[in-house]
């Protein structure tokens, strides 16, 4: 896999959400991605990088249009110091929510990527990256 | 930063004052500040209130004897930071000093190193925090505008209007977070109860992005509605909102349509009426009657012209 391009955002406040959706349709619409996929990973941004700030405490994203060959992507990668994720199969269960919203987000955004990876542990922070291809 | 001798600041803003007002204004030219026809004003009240400052002898520029000094910087930084002005550039303004008073010091002075020093160490003191005085004010100031922006688009951005009788409709343009839901449920809820709407059409077309946060609270906004005795439609949902949501798991348990239009059909049809072409008018006007089920229903509905 070869990073073309990598960025960095902040994500400590509600606004920077906004900030990272925005970056992200920018590199989804330069790998070419139809609207139905740019609209998917945008999505699965917006609910990781809500993730960051509300359990993480904030955190940053890196936002990276790759290449696998001939095929196209967009990686994104969410890492905060929060206390991390006790149950990570517990968290990816839908419906489950520790901070009153839906318990859909952790779930959807896996389903709204092809490739999906949480790495955390009880004060170690968490890592969420995923990936989506054209 | 006692002086044992007390500071030579103020006598020698006095006699030099002419040179150092067109030093100074030189010096700013250079350093990129803009000079304007209220600049020879201002570099003349700005001196004087730093005379007034300096005899005090107080060395806090927060102290009550800075005052006229601390009004001069904030009407500037005020302006600078409407006028869309760099920080660096406003907090110029002041540093531009620096220069031409040290010369006229170094000038007076002469060879008194020790005094010298002593002097420069104290001006530099007072334009250093006079300078962050005014980094300060400007910083606020644009807080100020940012925030009163938010409050605005907040306002601007939930008109509630009423298509029809018993029927009322929101667009939502731009992100959904919480503070925007609290004032479009508000601004809902209240106009249900001064229209006495049976349906509300919540309108998503302008809302890019609708993740889970986005539907709770939408799904928020409807059960309220729905306590209120109104039913809501929503519109506005793209083919590609449509897959995403889809995938997400979100259930949206609510009536929802592609286009405003076929959700004010919806709400027209649920109502009682419909729209039909006028016959043997060849422009297709139409207009709402009274549907079969309302029939009975007298001033019900409202004129179609």
């Amino acid at each position: 896999m070869i990073v073309e391009k990598s960025e960095t955002l902040p994500v400590r406040v509600s606004e920077d959400v906004v900030r990272v959706r925005q970056l992200v349709r920018v590199h989804a619409v330069k790998a070419g991605f139809s609207l139905v996929d740019q609209t998917k990973i945008v999505t699965a941004a917006s609910e990781i990088a809500r993730n960051t700030i509300d359990y993480g405490g904030g955190g940053e994203a890196r936002i990276e249009s790759v290449t696998l060959g001939i095929r196209k992507g967009v990686r994104l990668t969410f890492s905060d110091k929060g206390p991390g994720i006790e149950d990570i199969e517990r968290a990816l269960r839908d419906g489950y929510t520790t901070g009153g919203g839906l318990g859909l987000g952790l779930s959807g955004a896996k389903r709204l990527s092809n490739e999906f990876d949480i790495q955390s542990a009880p004060g170690q922070g968490t890592t969420v990256s995923l990936a989506r291809w054209k | 930063m006692a002086a044992p001798t007390p500071s030579m600041l103020p006598q020698l803003l006095d006699k030099h004052q002419a040179q150092l007002m067109k030093d100074w204004l030189a010096g700013q030219r250079a350093a990129g500040v803009v000079v304007d026809v209220e600049s020879d004003e201002r570099v003349r009240r700005f001196i004087a209130a730093l005379r007034q400052g300096a005899s005090s002898n107080a060395d806090d520029v927060k102290n009550a004897d800075w005052a006229a000094a601390r009004d001069v910087l904030e009407q500037i930084s005020r302006e600078r930071a409407l006028k869309g002005s760099t920080p660096v550039e406003t907090v110029m303004f002041v540093f531009s000093l620096k220069d031409p008073l040290f010369a006229l010091l170094r000038r007076e002075c002469g060879s008194d190193a020790d005094r010298l020093a002593r002097e420069i160490a104290n001006a530099m003191h007072l334009l250093d925090q006079l300078g962050l005085y005014t980094v300060e004010v400007f910083q606020k100031s644009r807080e100020e505008v940012i925030g009163r922006q938010q409050e605005e688009l907040l306002e601007l951005s939930t008109p509630v209007v009423q298509l029809w009788d018993g029927v009322i409709a929101v667009p939502l343009i731009g992100t959904l977070d919480s503070a925007r839901t609290q004032v479009v449920m508000e601004s809902l809820l209240e106009e249900i109860v001064r229209t006495g709407a049976e349906i509300a059409i919540i309108d998503i077309t302008g809302v890019p992005t609708v993740d889970t946060l986005v539907a709770q609270h939408l799904l928020k906004t409807v059960s309220a509605a729905r306590l209120m005795g109104a039913d809501c439609i929503i519109s506005g949902i793209r083919p590609q909102i449509a897959q995403t949501i889809v995938h997400l798991g979100v259930e949206l348990d609510v009536i929802s349509k592609a286009t405003m239009a076929d959700a004010f059909a919806v709400a027209l049809r649920r109502t009682g009426r419909m729209v039909v072409s006028r016959a043997g008018n060849g422009k297709g006007a139409s207009k709402a009657e009274n549907g079969d089920k309302a029939a009975g229903k007298t001033g019900a509905g409202q004129s179609g012209e």
